[in-house]
């Protein structure tokens, strides 16, 4: 077996959420230093507070605030943080039930090590010192040893310049392999080679081949060698630059039957002002120095391919 | 009603990695494996569901690719959840009830090696106030172990306990990825050790459901599917007692686990069944699900080892229904309950009742 291929892949987006009334009235809440919760028909406070009951689905509005002073309700010691989580440092994760909330909030507790955590144990919020409304405008809890709730600020859910919106970036990293299939399919065009991979069972050759015949639903192991030459079987015109793209437009992007494979791939066309490409176009891959795969395919200057030889492939 | 049974289940050797294989590539065996147990062929089946995750590996439309190995030209009648493959089979097994096919076709894999489990797994929590923080799904678990260790539900050494008879009854388990005696380990998020946490792993599996007449030609002894049920709970895990699993319970109810076989009804106390394959990643969810379930010592609990042997993620679920089933198709059980989860802290559970015919 041809060596596997790896790379690393990493997938980033920074999410742009809208919040809802109540979700807004809590960060911002949080940004002037204000836990809120809401309010139950049945008369339970929920923090963190959520736009319908989850018992009853009915919607909930009434905001009312709770202290910033709480109980742990249970909580697991995290020897080793990873990337993203609120503490560099080993913390406890913990379930917090505010003073004055019938629900618990998910948190980071800044202790020194699991003897100074137990389920009970009373601990309040730590602000962050930059807050923007949002949950990590709680930096941690930290043991707090009164029993009293701390003073609330008589918040009634009103704040001048209410957060609307987050901006929840996500991160996640990966080792790609492609798998046996497309291994051996990348390496060959690395050397300048198309490799397609042939069905037993129909005896259709795909470039670039995925492993598995997607008519019969079979392995495809028999490696057939395709190519260079192919012809243009249908093409579209592109007018429209792509952000960090480095090609003029118009451009011509194109469907490419190589000769031996039952599978057209796609490709850029040049060597050839856009207006003339047509069906039918013999072309050739040019590939560009130390690149893995090639640039774009250019005419051959053979005659057209007849219609009736690649109708199939369409 | 229709009857409806599952007749034929498959599923790969689950490993730590799979590099040389690409998705499509490790389930293809699979979907071979239990067509070929039923002598059916793709144009013979007459609908197709499967369950994956895109996050898992880190590529988009992943399921499309990966019905390239069930051979889907000409067209077939498919469709994919975002789920476990247990969901697939539910939708599956509605689609059969509605009489709209005779046979179905349920697959699941999933690939976990590509990145980090427990990092991924946090994408599937509430955007707002849980995400931001990126608890792990380890962590997650341990917030409910440690509820459960408060309210004298169990203990270090109990869950040890369970850990080891899970690997214990993995050694007859070929697929599985843990099998026999395994370190109980360090604490990975305390209370949890290693040997409470699933291996993480690459894997697929595959069954057939066939309705009637038809899953008696196809199977010696079908697993005929009594009833499936699903319930979800709120997603703030501090609005949850963690310590208990109402979904669960509630599922098991109207999927009549609490009946007696063949519609008598039962007194609404233990199931009656003889075998339950639970989906509990991690050792503690036994606790939760045995109690939601009120199973005694006369069940035997995940004989195949469980999730804690092998827990292709996506998959896993679907094994649980397909490791039940198989115990009636060889005359080990008469009556099973099998379990799948999905979420945080058991968030969302299947329940399904499969029963063999009376010998
Ligand atoms: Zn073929």
């Amino acid at each position: 077996m041809p060596e596997v291929l790896k790379a690393p892949l990493t997938l980033e987006f920074p999410f742009t959420r809208s919040l809802g009334p109540v979700q807004s009235a809590f960060l911002t809440g949080l940004r002037e230093r204000v836990v809120l919760g809401v309010r139950t028909t049945d008369g339970r406070t929920l923090v963190p507070p959520v736009e319908y009951d989850p018992v009853t689905a009915e919607e909930i509005r009434d905001l009312v605030e709770v202290a910033p002073t709480g109980t742990v309700t249970t909580w697991a010691w995290n020897h080793a943080p990873r990337r993203g989580q609120p503490l560099g440092t080993p913390f406890a994760w913990a379930l917090v039930r505010l003073d004055g909330a019938d629900t618990a909030l998910l948190h980071a507790l800044d202790v020194p090590g699991p003897d100074a955590v137990h389920t009970g144990m009373r601990v309040r919020v730590r602000w962050a010192e930059e807050r923007t409304g949002a949950i990590t405008d709680i930096a941690c809890f930290e043991p707090f040893d009164g029993h009293a709730p701390a003073e609330l600020a008589g918040c009634s859910g009103e704040f001048e310049d209410m957060v609307t919106g987050i901006v929840a970036p996500a991160r996640l990293d990966y080792t790609y392999s492609p798998g046996r299939a497309q291994s051996a399919y990348i390496k060959a065009l690395s050397e300048h080679r198309n490799v397609g991979e042939r069905c037993p069972s129909c005896r259709k050759v795909y470039v670039p081949p995925r492993g598995a015949c997607p008519t019969c639903g079979v392995a495809t192991l028999e490696q057939v060698e395709v190519g260079p030459h192919g012809t243009v079987t249908t093409f579209c015109i592109v007018n429209i630059k792509a952000k960090n793209l480095d090609i003029e437009v118009p451009y011509v992007y194109g469907h490419i039957a190589l000769d031996g494979a039952d599978l057209a791939l796609h490709g850029r066309i040049g060597g050839i002002p856009y207006d003339q490409v047509r069906m039918g176009l013999r072309v050739e891959p040019v590939w560009t120095e130390g690149s893995r795969f090639p640039d774009h395919y250019r005419p051959t200057g053979e005659a057209d391919a007849d219609y009736d030889t690649y109708r199939e492939l369409l | 009603m229709r009857d409806i049974a599952l007749v034929a289940f498959a599923q790969t050797d689950h490993r730590r990695t799979s590099d040389e294989h690409s998705e499509v590539e490790m389930l293809m065996p699979v979907l071979h494996q239990v067509l070929d147990r039923t002598g059916l062929k793709t144009a013979d089946i007459g609908f197709t569901c499967s369950g994956s995750s895109d996050y898992l590996a880190g590529r988009a439309f992943s399921f499309t690719l990966a019905l390239d190995g069930v051979g889907a030209w000409p067209p077939i009648s498919e469709s994919h959840v975002e789920m476990d493959g247990a969901w697939a089979l539910y939708e599956a097994w509605t689609k059969l009830l509605a009489g709209d096919a005779d046979t179905a076709l349920v697959y699941a894999y999933g690939k976990s090696s590509p990145g980090s489990v427990r990092d991924v797994l946090t994408r599937q929590l509430d955007p707002y106030y849980v995400a931001p923080l990126w608890p792990d799904s380890v962590a997650l678990a341990a917030l409910q172990a440690q509820a459960l260790i408060d309210a004298g539900h169990t203990d270090e050494p109990a869950l040890a306990g369970v850990a080891a008879r899970s690997r214990r009854d993995a050694a007859d388990n070929s697929h599985a990825q843990l099998r026999g005696s395994v370190p109980h380990g360090d604490y990975l998020v305390r209370p949890l050790r290693t040997g409470d946490c699933p291996p993480i792993g690459d894997g697929a599996a595959a069954v057939i459901l066939a309705a009637g007449d038809r899953a008696r030609e196809l199977c010696e002894r079908p697993a005929w599917i009594r009833g499936i049920d699903h319930r979800i709970e709120a997603h703030g895990l501090g609005v949850r007692d963690l310590t208990d699993s109402p979904s669960t319970r509630l599922a098991a109810e109207k999927a009549g686990a609490f009946e007696l076989p063949h519609g008598l009804k039962g007194m609404g106390g233990a199931p009656t069944v003889d075998t339950a394959e639970l989906h509990a990643p991690f050792t503690s969810q036994e606790v939760v699900l045995r109690k939601a379930l009120r199973l005694d010592d006369s069940v035997r609990v995940n004989p195949s080892g469980g999730a804690l042997a092998a827990n292709p993620i996506m998959a896993a679920g679907l094994i649980r229904i397909g490791e039940a089933a198989a115990r009636i198709h060889r005359g080990e059980s008469d009556r099973a309950l099998a379990h799948a989860t999905s979420g945080p802290c058991l968030q969302q559970n299947l329940v399904a009742v499969l029963e063999g015919d009376p010998r």
